[in-house]
């Protein structure tokens, strides 16, 4: 009795010395990175801001000109993102939108919408990480073909509700060889993201976010 | 145990027992990963680094632990040095932190590490467990390259795409697209073709051995059957 009371308390000890050890490791690299990560994250979004939003179309601090919107069906959104506001001198000059499109062929894919005051769409980008297959269905990455690109310029006003849709559907999107499912819910969600902002463009352009999410107020920063 | 031969842990980490080829472990980042060399790269080298570093440590502290905690105060060593390792790539290496994913933090749960660990490290100096560490973690990366190289020239036509996301701006031209007009072999960048290409480079391996097998084998006759003469005459003890 006494020994295996005093292996396990040995064993213990042992133990609790390890976790403290490695937890401080742990903690310590954490630490020295946390600078670092927050400025490599800052850099990514900064640089996919820009590929939606040309930069001359705006002067301010995107990063920092911000409002939450809350989780919405058109942005296939379940929880509340922030939209980045442009202006240029002073006026509102578009947003930039977070969208998912939740029927892509691996999963829900992420992307960003820039739309101007007019609601002109300014570029679309998608986030990574997405799951569509290596080959066909990734064929929305820009760095893989230029078809994100046909967005550009698009509004509700210059093409029609049936033209949103891929060739196959009727629409005027080409859709990959072998692909459909992936550019479908691309155009259905860019398509979505358009009507979203339509509906709220006022509040979305002031930088008022008090109707749409009051809980989120103290996050935004309204006009300086 | 005292004299190492340290040619022999650096051949059955490259060669004779390679991870990859022959213990066959760590199949799951080495088939999801190895679609292109960049990110067969970095995974390799984080997988290096987390082999060595936790060998290291499962060494120096081989004498003070119990038998009854040894293994959970390993996986707590490899899961700080693993989470150490995300944290760096995750600042310093960003957009492939992006890709690679989830394939970071899982370097905890491949077998080789652990493997090594209790197989090796808990048994061996400190300078012989580094060398097995480093030695099976190279071993593990040249088949993941190799398999990433394979894979991305079947799969696109080109070789080294992307590679400024691990060696920064210098790579930006290191592309090579070497078939041009290459219409893509999907096949190959799918996962089916991890296996066929992992197969094939077992296969490749397994023909070398014999070739070499049956040299050796030859060479011995020769000497046995010049020995027996030798005895014949009788000029040699």
């Amino acid at each position: 009795m006494q020994m295996i009371r005093q292996s396990v308390s040995r064993n213990s000890i042992v133990l609790a010395i390890f976790a403290v050890i490695t937890t401080g490791l742990v903690v310590l690299t954490a630490n020295l990175t946390r600078e670092p990560i927050a400025r490599a994250v800052e850099e990514t979004l900064k640089k996919s801001l820009f590929d939606v939003m040309p930069r001359e179309r705006l002067d301010n601090d995107l990063l920092n000109d911000q409002l939450m919107l809350d989780a919405d069906k058109l942005l296939g959104t379940r929880t509340a993102k922030a939209a980045y506001l442009a202006r240029l001198q002073g006026q509102p000059a578009g947003a930039i939108l977070q969208v998912v499109a939740p029927e892509g062929y691996g999963g829900s894919i992420n992307l960003l919408v820039g739309v101007d005051a007019e609601g002109v769409i300014t570029g679309v980008r998608v986030i990574p990480p997405h799951f569509e297959t290596p080959g066909l269905g990734d064929a929305i990455e820009v760095q893989k073909s230029d078809w994100i690109r046909d967005f550009d310029g698009k509004s509700l006003q210059n093409t029609p509700e049936p033209q949103w849709r891929v060739k196959k559907d009727g629409g005027e999107f080409d859709a990959f060889t072998g692909a459909t499912i992936t550019p479908r819910a691309v155009v259905d969600a860019v398509y979505k993201a358009l009507q979203y902002f339509d509906a709220h463009k006022q509040v979305i352009l002031n930088g008022n976010t008090s109707p749409l999410t009051p809980a989120h107020e103290e996050t935004a920063h309204v006009g300086h | 145990m005292s004299d190492i031969d340290y040619g022999k842990i650096t051949r059955d980490g490259l060669w004779k027992n390679n991870p990859a080829l022959v213990q066959v472990l760590g199949m799951c980042p080495l088939l999801a990963v190895s679609g292109s060399v960049v990110n067969a790269m970095a995974l390799g080298a984080a997988t290096i680094g987390v082999l060595a570093l936790s060998n290291i440590a499962v060494s120096l502290i081989r004498n003070s632990t119990t038998d009854a905690v040894r293994l959970p105060i390993f996986v707590m060593i490899i899961a700080a040095f693993t989470t150490c390792i995300e944290f760096l790539m995750n600042a310093f290496t960003h957009e492939l932190y992006l890709i690679l994913g989830i394939f970071i933090p899982l370097i905890t749960t491949n077998c080789i590490v652990l493997g090594r660990a209790e197989s090796f490290a808990s048994k061996h100096s400190l300078p012989a467990a580094a060398l097995d560490g480093f030695m099976m973690g190279a071993g593990f990366t040249a088949v993941l390259v190799a398999l990433g190289a394979i894979r991305e020239l079947i799969g696109t036509g080109g070789i080294f795409a992307n590679m400024h996301l691990l060696f920064g701006d210098i790579a930006l031209n290191w592309h090579l697209q070497l078939i041009p007009e290459y219409k893509g072999f999907l096949v190959a960048i799918l996962p089916p073709g991890a296996f066929l290409v992992l197969g094939l480079l077992m296969a490749l391996k397994n023909i070398i051995d014999a070739q070499q097998a049956a040299k050796a084998a030859a060479r011995k006759q020769k000497v046995a059957a010049g020995s027996r003469r030798v005895r014949t005459t009788g000029a040699i003890s």
